[in-house]
C-alpha cells in the first residue's frame, strides 16, 4: 500500500513538474520525484543507490537547477508545443503501452534458479571496473566542461569607459613622446 | 495478471518514461528540457534496481545504476552550463527562437 502511494505520487510529481508554468517550481517537483524515487530505491534493496540518489539527484542537482535559474532568468513561454497536442499526448500514450506490454508480462520474480549475489564491492571494483574508470573520465571531462562553459565573458567596453581608456592612453603615449624628444635634446 | 511488488516498479519506471519523454516533445526551454531528460533517467533507473532485484542480483544493478546517475549528473551539468550561457548571449532559452540561429 505505502509503495503503491509512492508511486502515485512520484507519477503526480513528475507530470506536475512539466506542466509548471516556472522554471524554478518545476525544478522543485523535481526535486520531490528524486526524493521519492530514492526512497523506492531503499524499499527494493538498493541502499547505495537510494542515498546517492537523494543526495546527488535531489540535492545536488537542485540546487544547480536553482543557480541556473536564478542566473539565466525564470522566462515563461506560452504554453502551446511546438508540434500539436494530440499527437504528442498520442506517441506518449502509445509508447507507455508499448513499453509495458513488452516488460511487464515478464516481470515475475524467478525463484527456480539461483542465481549469486555477490557483495557490492566486488561487483563494483572488479567486475565492473571499467564502468568505474568510466565515471571517473566523465566525472573530469564534466568538470573541466563546466568550467569552461561557466567562465566569465568579458564584458564588452562600455561607450564611456572606452573613451576614458583611450584618453588615458593617449596621455600616456603624449608623455611618452614628449621624454623621447627631450632625451633626444640632452644627446645633442 | 496481479501487480506484485516488481509489477509496480516497472509500471513507475514506465510511467516516468513516458512522462519524460512527453515533456521532450512539449517543453521548448532549454532548462526545462534538462528536467524532461531527468525524469525520463529516474524511470530508466526505477528500471534497473527493480531488475536487479528480480533476478536475485540487486549489486548488479546497484553497480548499473550508480554508472546512470553519474552519467546523468554529468549530462544535467552541461546542459544547465549550456543554457546559462546561451542565454547570456543570445538572450533567449526558446529552443525555437535558437534553431532560426545562423551563422
Amino acid at each position: 500500500m505505502l509503495l503503491l502511494f509512492l508511486i502515485i505520487v512520484a507519477l503526480v510529481f513528475a507530470i506536475q513538474a512539466i506542466r509548471a508554468q516556472h522554471l524554478i517550481t518545476s525544478a522543485l517537483w523535481l526535486a520531490g520525484v528524486s526524493a521519492l524515487c530514492s526512497v523506492l530505491f531503499f524499499l527494493y534493496g538498493a541502499h547505495l543507490v537510494a542515498v546517492i540518489e537523494l543526495s546527488v539527484g535531489a540535492g545536488l542537482v537542485t540546487v544547480l537547477f536553482v543557480f541556473a535559474i536564478s542566473v539565466a532568468g525564470d522566462d515563461v513561454l506560452e504554453a502551446k508545443p511546438v508540434p500539436p497536442r494530440f499527437l504528442t499526448v498520442g506517441l506518449a500514450v502509445l509508447f507507455i503501452l508499448l513499453l509495458g506490454w513488452y516488460v511487464i508480462p515478464g516481470s515475475t520474480a524467478s525463484s527456480a534458479s539461483v542465481v549469486t549475489n555477490p557483495p557490492l564491492s566486488e561487483v563494483l571494483w572488479q567486475e565492473r571496473g571499467l564502468d568505474l574508470i568510466v565515471q571517473i573520465v566523465l566525472i573530469f571531462s564534466g568538470v573541466l566542461g563546466l568550467l569552461g562553459l561557466l567562465a566569465e565573458v568579458k564584458a564588452p567596453l562600455d561607450g564611456s569607459m572606452a573613451r576614458e581608456i583611450g584618453a588615458r592612453r593617449e596621455h600616456d603615449l603624449d608623455a611618452l613622446e614628449s621624454q623621447i624628444l627631450n632625451s633626444q635634446d640632452v644627446v645633442k | 495478471m496481479s501487480f506484485s511488488l516488481f509489477n509496480l516498479a516497472f509500471v513507475c519506471g514506465i510511467g516516468l518514461l513516458g512522462i519524460g519523454f512527453y515533456g521532450l516533445m512539449v517543453c521548448r526551454n532549454l532548462i526545462k528540457i534538462v528536467i524532461a531528460l531527468q525524469i525520463l533517467v529516474k524511470g530508466a533507473l526505477l528500471g534497473l534496481v527493480a531488475a536487479g532485484n528480480l533476478n536475485g542480483q540487486v549489486n548488479l544493478g546497484q553497480s548499473m545504476a550508480l554508472t546512470v546517475i553519474v552519467a546523468d549528473t554529468i549530462v544535467a551539468v552541461m546542459g544547465i552550463a549550456l543554457g546559462v550561457q546561451i542565454r547570456r548571449r543570445v538572450g533567449t532559452l526558446d529552443i525555437r527562437e535558437l534553431s532560426r540561429l545562423k551563422g
